[in-house]
Parts: C-alpha cells; sequence; structure tokens
C-alpha cells in the first residue's frame, strides 16, 4: 500500500485516493475542429511510461480534491506531488 | 526432438533418468533472421510456432529479455474460457480453447488442460442480467454457456456457500468447456516444439531498439547481445509493449497494471472447478499440486515493478473466505504481481502498426493466457501474410480512431 502525500491535507494511505490517470492531457480549445486522430490521441493513446510518470489522483475519501502526482513506475516511489494547474517540479517533468 | 511417450519413460526409468536430452538449444542470436518475435511468452513462442509449422518460416528468432514464461506466462491464475459478449470476442476466444483441446497432442507435451468448468457468480439482480445476456449471446453464437439456479451452483462446486452471506449467491454462469492449464507447460511445450522447427529461442536478449529504413520500414533491432536484422518483426511483450513499440514510434492505447495472485499451501484435491465472482471480485480454483490458485484484481495506478498492495490480495481473499468458509484458515504460500496491458475496451490488439514489417499483439489485459493458443496462431498468420486472420481482422489498432470498439469492459460492466 502506498503512502500519498495530497498537497492539502499531507500523507494519506492509498485507500483514500483514486488513481485519475496520466496527467497534463488538455483538452482541445475547439473539440469541433479536431480530427479523428486528435481524437484518438486525447481518449485513448497514453504514454504509459517506464520511468518517470506524471498522473492525477484524487483524494476522494480526505478533501475530495484532484492533484498531480510524480511517480517513478519502475519502483512505485512518489518523487513529487502538486495542485491541478501547476507545472511539474523544474527538472523533472517526464513529458 | 526426442518424442515423450510411456515407452520413453519406461526406458528412462530403467536406466536411472540419464538419457533426458535438453528440451530446448541456447544458440547464440545470428546476424540476421527473416522474422523476429520479440517477447518469450506463450504468446509469442505459440507465434514462432504456428510460424515455422503452418508457414514454413523456420530462419526466425523468439527475444527473451528475462527467460522464457518468467512474464505474465507464469504468472496467471491459469484460467481458460471463451463466454465472451461479442462475436468478435467470442469467435477469437473459442478458437483458442478448441486449439487448446488438440494441444497437449499437438506439441507432444502435457499441458495438463483440464475441461473442469467455469463458473462466473451473480450476486446481484444486474449481475443476474448480464450473465443472462451472456448466456444467450454465446448460445446464439455457438459456444457452450448455461444459467444455474443457485441450488445448481452449490451442487456443481459443493464447498460454495450461497446464502450466509453479505452478497447471495442468486446464480451462475458455467461454461464446462473452460478449465485450465499448466502455464509453464504453455511457454515450454511451445519452446520445444519451435526449437525442434529450427526456431532460435534467444534468452537474456533485451531489445533496446528498433532500425528503420529510409522509408520507415523496420531492418533489425539493437539487443544487449548485439544487433540483430530482420524485414519482420512481431511484438508480443505484454505489460512492455509500449516500451518496445516506442522505440519504432508507434503510440498504443495501453496502460500497465500490476494484476495480482496468489497460491495457498497445497492440500487433497478439494476444489472441483473454476469459480469466478465479478462483482466481488475472486478468482480460485485448484492446481494439481494441490494449491489453491487466487486471482485479485489490478492495483490503481500504472506500474512496471511487477507487485503491488497488500490490501488488494486482502481484498480478494476477504471474498473467498466468504464464498468458502472451508477456507478461512488456509495459509497463503506466495504472491505476486504481473504487468498486465489494458486497453481502452478491454479487448486485444492484434495486428499491422503503420511501420512496414512491424506487428503487435497486445492489449490482452487481465485475460491473455486462455487465448494463448488461439492468439499465437492469428498473429502467425498476419506476420508470414502481411495481413489479418478472419478471427483477429476486427482487434485493429485503427478500431480506437474509428470508432469500432470491441467494448467487453462494458459487456461485463466491472473490472476484469
Amino acid at each position: 500500500m502506498l503512502l500519498i502525500e495530497c498537497p492539502y491535507c499531507g500523507e494519506r494511505p492509498e485507500p483514500e485516493f483514486v488513481y485519475g490517470g496520466q496527467a497534463h492531457i488538455a483538452r482541445a480549445a475547439d473539440p469541433a475542429q479536431l480530427s479523428a486522430q486528435q481524437w484518438t490521441r486525447f481518449l485513448y493513446l497514453r504514454d504509459n511510461k517506464r520511468g518517470l510518470h506524471a498522473e492525477r489522483w484524487r483524494h476522494t475519501h480526505g478533501c475530495g480534491r484532484f492533484f498531480n502526482a510524480l511517480r517513478d513506475t519502475t519502483t512505485d516511489q512518489f518523487l513529487a506531488t502538486y495542485k491541478v494547474g501547476e507545472q511539474p517540479p523544474p527538472g523533472k517533468d517526464p513529458r | 526432438m526426442r518424442r515423450f511417450s510411456v515407452l520413453a519413460l519406461l526406458r528412462e526409468g530403467l536406466a536411472g533418468q540419464r538419457g533426458w536430452q535438453p528440451q530446448w538449444r541456447h544458440p547464440e542470436p545470428k546476424p540476421a533472421y527473416d522474422a523476429l518475435i520479440i517477447g518469450g511468452g506463450g504468446h509469442g513462442l505459440g507465434t514462432a510456432y504456428y510460424l515455422a509449422r503452418e508457414h514454413g518460416l523456420t530462419n526466425i528468432a523468439v527475444l527473451e529479455k528475462g527467460w522464457i514464461g518468467s512474464g505474465n506466462t507464469g504468472r496467471n491464475t491459469t484460467i481458460i474460457r471463451s463466454n465472451y459478449l461479442f462475436p468478435e470476442s467470442a469467435a477469437l476466444y473459442d478458437h483458442a480453447v478448441k486449439l487448446w483441446e488438440s494441444l497437449s497432442q499437438e506439441l507432444n507435451y502435457n499441458v495438463m488442460f483440464s475441461q473442469r468448468g467455469v463458473m462466473m457468480l451473480a450476486h446481484t439482480v444486474h449481475d443476474m442480467q448480464v450473465a443472462k445476456r451472456h448466456v444467450h449471446a454465446n448460445r446464439a453464437a455457438g459456444v457452450d454457456n448455461e444459467w444455474l439456479t443457485p441450488q445448481q451452483a452449490q451442487a456443481f462446486c459443493p464447498l460454495l456457500n450461497i446464502g450466509d452471506i453479505r452478497y447471495p449467491v442468486l446464480g451462475a454462469a458455467l461454461q464446462r468447456r473452460g478449465g485450465t492449464a499448466r502455464h509453464d507447460a504453455v511457454a515450454w511445450g511451445y519452446a520445444r516444439a519451435a526449437d525442434a522447427l529450427g526456431v532460435d529461442i534467444i534468452e537474456n536478449c533485451e531489445v533496446r531498439g528498433i532500425q528503420r529504413d529510409a522509408n520507415g520500414a523496420v531492418t533489425g533491432v539493437e539487443t544487449t547481445r548485439g544487433t540483430i536484422r530482420a524485414p519482420r518483426i512481431g511484438v508480443a511483450a505484454a505489460g512492455n509493449t509500449s516500451v518496445v513499440l516506442r522505440m519504432a514510434d508507434v503510440e498504443l492505447p495501453l496502460e500497465s497494471y500490476p494484476l495480482q495472485a496468489l497460491v495457498s499451501e497445497p492440500v487433497k484435491p478439494v476444489f472441483p472447478c473454476v469459480v469466478m465472482s465479478n462483482t466481488i471480485h475472486a478468482y480460485i480454483s485448484q492446481s494439481d499440486k494441490g494449491e489453491l490458485v487466487i486471482g485479485a484484481g489490478t492495483d490503481a495506478y500504472t506500474s512496471y515493478t511487477q507487485r503491488g498492495g497488500p490490501h488488494i490480495t486482502s481484498h480478494a481473499l476477504e471474498a473467498i473466505c466468504e464464498l468458502f468458509p472451508m477456507f478461512r484458515r488456509m495459509r497463503m504460500l506466495r504472491c505476486w504481481g504481473g504487468i498486465v496491458d489494458v486497453t481502452p475496451d478491454r479487448s486485444p490488439i492484434i495486428g499491422k502498426t503503420g511501420v512496414p514489417g512491424l506487428y503487435v499483439n497486445c492489449g490482452w489485459g487481465t485475460g491473455g493466457f486462455k487465448a494463448t493458443p488461439g492468439s499465437a496462431h492469428v498473429f502467425a498468420w498476419t506476420i508470414a501474410r502481411d495481413e489479418p486472420h478472419a478471427l483477429n481482422a476486427p482487434f485493429t489498432l485503427e478500431r480506437f480512431r474509428d470508432g469500432d470498439l470491441i467494448d467487453e469492459a462494458a459487456a461485463a460492466a466491472v473490472a476484469h
């Protein structure tokens, strides 16, 4: 079981959280203009990184808020958590 | 290849078991092959076997970064069934069940395929509706599946507690042709048979790059054991498929999650079938060695660690203890995780990638073992002929772009 640092509540056990998938996937400003290939990328294609991964979590059984996290998928170690709308800490952006 | 038989057993028994040969060679990789398979699990080894046997491609190699069968082939709960909802899936998985039925004879290797029946429990009104829809759809598609009342379910599996639990058993769907097989033997049997046809099985050989020519077509791979050239490459790398295909700039709709399983201490034969419950989430059968083999759910997050959280396995054991109170004092011996590559519609991707000469067989998610022979058979066809077999034609990568999903995820209405 992981210990996850909620940016609002502090460190809590994993069952309080729900995983929200890859972070920083922006919804298109003008969805009507997207091609089928661009929709595919938005809806389905994922980096599925082996290594540093930026992802969303929601503290469902706590403050209820979404936040972002950086985790190494080869060790499951969290390197940082940060609020929605913020960018990953400098030098650690996996994208 | 020396054939296994009763006579061979007798002869070796009398000779002190000193005459057995290694079952496959350990060759050095050649500089070039006609085709390469990346991934030495059941799907990859089976693909090499069918390429050699049915398509005459014998100058080929299987590249495995660890030892064969060390990934999900050796980590699953060995359940085999074909009672999927959609006709495309039922046809593909039933193709596999039919191959399973003669696999031991074909490979001259006992894969211990046992059609002991797979019973899927329903605990809610919604479960019953979904299960009955599956039963009717399967029967219309010519796949056996039948509905059992709770009493019939208990008669089929006498240890089952149908009443005195939080989610009582309201019925069950039973596929009698379903069952289990010995997963290691599947990898070893395919490896031995492929090796006998001339296929090189190269272990401890991790692919680090995919080489392509000016037109983008694949020309070979860079590995930890040197560069190997080949005009055709089939990838069957399960949880690591995203990593391998990124080397050729192919993006996939995959996410890799840990899926855990565990076994108990071995006991005498007590459990006659396979029982699955999607709603309270547990799978159980008994291996021929006597261990209870128990499947848990996936962990919440993507990972490549091959392990998961203990709260996931405890949850599965709580369900097992409710359904089978007799097992409440059983001790668990081992637990482990495998990394499963999950697609958005929970159906596999078997076909071309858009890169000439590069083919992929992935996205089997939490249920790839049951499909091993069928998957390998149609994937070999796809690589040999550069076009899909009729059975895997719907399972393209393009279905996500074109909206032709085969949505077994929604059909099951649960995580699976």
